[in-house]
């Protein structure tokens, strides 16, 4: 939501210090390439491609973009159903991504997933959930793995403004900080819980993050369309979760141009055409970061433009690749139910696993 | 062969379980200092430390949760549940993480965890308390139930859910852990028992008590009523696992016997009993002599009352007074 301009210029952070120009220029690539494979999905998901929801990320890009770019090997990603934009910033590629839309046999989850569910666990990134906050625990667990193994990471876990108040996200701070575990929480505060703003849903003193007090966790407030201070504050929360295995509640104001899902019959009705058009127009956070890079005479308009036209391109490419790829098989419903009847094992040849007949 | 108690098995389990692999960790309510709410973990937090051994605050949905992620990283843990009853807190983490991550993710992440703890009527804790979940959990593909009747079965069932790769949740009972029974001695190997395999606790002709859980060894009890008092022999089949589910051994004891009674401790409303009560008339139904009959517990919350809490559940006079019916 609206946040006032910070009077810091966090592209001083000696984060972004070190970034260099192909860095800053991939940043703005990374946010083009989710803004054009979200437009695409919506065009076909309207014109009756897929199934289910589509909960679109547009807007928010550079909460995944900036915040994943601080990841290293140790580090995970877990996240919401609105998990696109993370699914690219981990750099899955978009022919997976987008048949799994589809419901494609050569989707990220076979089809099996649809678009609240992409995992790649390859890239650290371990979904794509659907439950609101239920994914909360599961990023505790990713760091309490981190820390068993006694590895140098971290977990970023991500939830929505309508994820706090779940009984889920509180037992899971209170775990975090008991526990000492290396997870940051980055609620991603669009201010709405699917068409309940955060004013009717949420009771608090000045903002969410503060929560975390209650269980002596460090917090923050970050202004989410600023891609240099998404990554400095970000980075301080890391840092502490890897260096000091302590976690952290980052708040991260943002905001999502489409309704809750592309089903949310009342996106225009709990909030008003002019709030959109202000934030497409002032506090866009693709628009302000070419902005930026030109002004740092990092790239160029033209260059901008060819690297939307690129993303465009390959997310239109992605859609004729979902379209034409193969539907799953009956067949392959048994399979990804079990691991060991998928692996054919001792174990699974005895007794019956499965009850059809 | 040695005698040992139910819990003690269960505890020679995870010794050998955090022995043998370092990524097994215990986890759950009072498992460590507090040596277990019913001592089935007694004195491995001083063997193991508190690494491999963790208290957890009264969180389920929390704590069962981060079990979770830990094991899609490839950490196995095992968890307590004080109570499986207590699973209707953690629901969402039981039943949307565990059991469907894999196949959301399609085959991408592995959960291979256990879930444990007792789930039993019998002991005067009222409805909240006695809930006895295994079918429920057993409906939900990708996860797999077990229920040990015995010391040596509640040991090898459970090192084989400890190295399954799946989500395994054993069953145990509150008043089976101070049973006693003959368990093979460590020095003889490892003693394993497979998920999905069911066993003959008594051998008999003329009537099969399908069972699992307590309610086999209350089985047993009827069989040698029915075996003094009415001159009918009765077997009793132990299932032992519920999913996966040994269907050839129900068949078989069914074809020998032509006549089956299920003993379960589940609720008559699609318990346990009533998935195999389908599975025999589907698969065996011209080697029925008489109609499937069941002996679950009586269609209600699970009644306080001590006077008479345990004729709401299967019964040895229960089990006998149903089998007259129909041998």
């Amino acid at each position: 939501m609206d946040s006032p301009a910070s009077p810091l210029d966090f592209s001083q952070s000696k984060i972004n210090q070190n970034l260099t120009a192909e860095q800053k220029i991939d940043l703005f690539r990374d946010m083009a390439r989710i803004r054009r494979f979200e437009q695409t999905s919506l065009k076909f998901y309207n014109g009756g491609k897929m199934g289910g929801f589509l909960h679109l990320y547009i807007g928010q890009e550079s909460v995944a973009v900036g915040t994943i770019s601080l990841c290293g090997d140790n580090d995970h990603v877990i996240t919401a159903y609105r998990c696109h934009g993370h699914a690219l910033a981990v750099g899955m590629e978009m022919n997976p991504c987008m048949a799994e839309l589809y419901g494609k046999a050569t989707g990220a989850a076979k089809g099996k997933g649809g678009s609240m569910h992409l995992f790649d666990p390859s890239r650290n990134f371990w979904g794509g959930h659907g439950i609101v906050a239920g994914q909360t625990p599961l990023g505790l667990g990713l760091a309490y793995g981190v820390k068993y193994k006694e590895q140098k990471g971290c977990c970023l876990c991500y939830l929505g403004d309508g994820a706090v108040n779940q009984g889920a996200f509180h037992e899971s701070l209170n775990l975090a900080a008991l526990f000492e575990l290396p997870v940051v929480y980055i609620i991603e505060n669009n201010g709405y819980s699917m068409g309940t703003s955060q004013q009717r849903s949420s009771a608090y003193k000045d903002c969410l993050a503060q929560r975390a007090e209650a269980y002596d966790m460090d917090w923050d407030l970050v202004n989410g369309e600023d891609v240099y201070e998404v990554r400095a504050k970000t980075h301080i929360a890391m840092e502490r979760a890897r260096k000091e295995s302590k976690p952290t509640v980052l708040e991260i104001a943002t905001y999502r141009y489409y309704g809750h899902s592309v089903a949310d019959a009342n996106a225009k009705k709990y909030r008003t055409p002019e709030e959109i058009e202000k934030y497409k127009t002032y506090h866009d956070p693709l628009r302000l970061w070419r902005r930026r890079l030109i002004e740092e005479a990092v790239f160029t308009d033209v260059d901008a433009d060819n690297i939307d036209k690129e993303a465009k391109q390959e997310a239109v490419a992605a859609a004729k690749f979902a379209d034409e790829s193969p539907a799953p098989t009956v067949e392959s419903i048994f399979e990804d139910v079990y691991w060991e009847t998928d692996n054919n094992t001792e174990a699974s040849q005895v007794g019956r696993h499965f009850f059809n007949d | 062969m040695r005698e040992i108690l139910y819990r003690h098995a269960l505890r020679e389990a995870f010794d050998e379980e955090l022995t043998r692999d370092e990524n097994v960790v215990l986890m759950g309510e009072e498992v460590a200092q507090y040596n277990g709410a019913y001592k089935v973990t007694e004195g491995l937090w001083e063997k193991w430390g508190c690494k491999r051994i963790v208290d957890t605050p009264i969180s389920e949905a929390g704590f069962i949760g981060m079990g979770i992620g830990a094991s899609m990283l490839g950490v196995r843990p095992v968890m307590e549940l004080m109570f499986w009853s207590f699973h209707s807190v953690a629901f969402d983490q039981l039943v949307n993480n565990a059991a469907c991550v894999r196949y959301m993710s399609g085959g991408l992440c592995n959960v291979p965890i256990v879930m444990r703890g007792p789930a039993n009527g019998g002991t005067g804790v009222g409805a909240t308390h006695s809930h006895v979940p295994e079918g429920l959990f057993a409906s939900f593909p990708g996860l797999k139930v077990c229920s040990p009747a015995t010391p040596a079965d509640a040991k090898g069932l459970m090192k084989s859910a400890i190295r399954d790769n799946d989500p395994v949740y054993v069953m145990e009972n509150t008043l089976l852990y101070g049973t006693s029974g003959e368990v093979p001695d460590p020095a003889d190997g490892d003693h394993l028992v497979p998920l999905g395999k069911a066993d003959i606790k008594r051998e008999g002709s003329d009537v099969s008590l399908i069972a699992h859980g307590r309610s086999v060894l209350r089985a047993l009890e009827a069989a040698e009523t029915l075996q003094s008092e009415h001159g009918i022999n009765a077997e009793v089949l132990d299932l032992r696992s519920i999913r996966p589910l040994d269907q050839q051994a129900i068949i078989d004891t069914v074809m020998k016997t032509n006549r089956a009674v299920l003993v379960d401790e589940s609720k008559p409303f699609c318990g346990v009993s009533s998935q195999i009560t389908t599975l025999i008339q589907e698969h065996a139904f011209d080697h029925l002599d008489a109609p499937v009959k069941r002996v679950c517990t009586l269609d209600a919350p699970a009644i306080y009352s001590p006077s008479i809490e345990d004729e709401q559940l299967p019964n040895p006079r229960r089990i006998v007074e149903q089998v007259l019916t129909i041998a």
